[in-house]
């Protein structure tokens, strides 16, 4: 059965209140979910305090600054800091998005930012999720331009209209978010693809260029694979590059019915 | 995640591909949107109906029923409501139950639930219709 409660070695338990810099005058308090692997302790909210004059707007500037000024042991993943590489992703303030796209005070929740790791996925080390699963999920819907004609001597060829039909595909950065705010992929997350992987698999079953749009529809065509999305549009919600993974997942759905009757 | 973790010797694809596509679940999908819609029309009829016939007596309830028309829109409305109710209702368990056995217990008795209770329904439709 679905687990509504934590398993008691996951509860979640009260932290270290880190002290605050010291003669700063502007200050944002951080509350980020902490877990070792090592120290076989239960995962705690640790409490840490960021001097703003001396610190981007950024969520991501933030958890940079206690990692280089409080706490060196604080564990998360970043690399672009603007949207691009997907890395940044977590829970904030209740919602999954990217830390480096969020200003710190559009997700205060009494006076406070709440940061959790991205939900129901295995913990690696504090705000880093195992991605194992998402990634092969990915991989499954074979996310390349897929031929039995032979390679014309140039480029495909595709028309303009035909191009813009992968608008609001394509540019997808795969940071997790959609898939992991979903009810549906949080109680079978094993066997539904989940809305990032689906909305890629639209990406390729929309390319003009492709010629196993067949072969995808009856990878994708099962009950867990594709049918588990109820549509509650958590994923939508949740993307921080403002695609709608949801209306993808109609589209296959559309296209499943449409090649029925 | 429920049983990913039980098989780590297995590759992550291995994993996702599992036993493979099962080829179904666009009847069932479609078959939901057909009788949700079915639902939303017959369902105005048979409030109609229950509204004519509320404080009236047997005899005319009898009478009213009595008449093909009704008697088909309320067959309808069951058996529409019925597949409906099992369709959304395996949903629910394939959603909720990840034990293998119980969830295929669970199914099975949903079919045997619906089953009949909408043919309990018919029966009693068809007695108040024809019956002497």
């Amino acid at each position: 059965m679905v687990e509504l409660t934590l398993p008691k070695n996951s509860q979640v338990t009260a932290g270290k209140v880190w002290p605050k810099p010291a003669s700063a005058k502007t200050l944002t308090e951080f509350r980020i979910y902490r877990w070792n692997p090592d120290d076989g302790r239960n995962p705690r909210i640790d409490t840490y305090y960021v001097d703003r004059e001396d610190c981007g707007p950024m969520v991501l500037d933030g958890l940079i600054y206690i990692k280089n000024k409080i706490d060196p042991t604080l564990t998360f993943r970043r690399s672009c800091r603007e949207g691009v590489c997907g890395s940044c992703a977590m829970n904030i303030g209740g919602t999954n998005t990217l830390a480096c796209t969020k200003g710190m005070d559009e997700v205060l929740v009494k006076g406070a930012v709440n940061i959790y790791p991205l939900p129901h996925l295995p913990v690696v080390k504090d705000l880093v999720p195992d991605l194992t699963n998402f990634y092969a999920q990915h991989a499954s819907i074979e996310p390349w331009l897929q031929t039995d004609t032979a390679p014309p001597e140039k480029e495909w060829r595709q028309s303009k209209e035909d191009r813009e039909k992968l608008d609001g595909l394509y540019e997808c950065i795969l940071c997790a978010c959609c898939s992991t705010s979903c009810p549906s992929y949080w109680w079978n997350g094993d066997r539904y693809l989940g809305p990032a992987a689906l909305l890629q698999a639209t990406r390729w079953l929309k390319d003009s260029r492709d010629e196993r749009a067949g072969t995808r529809l009856d990878y994708l065509e099962d009950p867990f694979r594709l049918y588990r999305c109820h549509t509650i549009m958590n994923c939508a919600q949740a993307c921080p590059k403002s695609l709608n993974p949801a209306k993808a997942i109609a589209e296959i759905k559309k296209m499943m019915v449409e090649r029925q009757i | 995640m429920s049983s990913s973790g039980h098989t780590p010797m297995r590759t992550p694809l291995g994993r996702v591909r599992g036993l493979g596509s099962a080829h179904s679940g666009t009847e069932h999908f479609f078959l939901q949107r057909v009788t949700a819609l079915a639902n939303l029309l017959l369902m105005i009829a048979f409030v109609g109906i229950v509204i004519c016939l509320a404080g009236s007596t047997y005899e005319h309830a009898r009478s009213v029923i009595g008449n093909p028309l009704v008697a088909v829109v309320l067959l309808l409305t069951l058996l529409s409501v019925s597949i409906h109710m099992r369709l959304g209702m395996q949903v629910v368990i394939e959603d909720y139950v990840h034990t293998e056995g119980t969830k295929v217990l669970l199914i099975i008795a949903n079919t045997f639930f619906t089953t009949a209770i909408a043919l309990a329904g018919a029966f009693a439709i068809i007695k108040i219709s024809v019956g002497g």
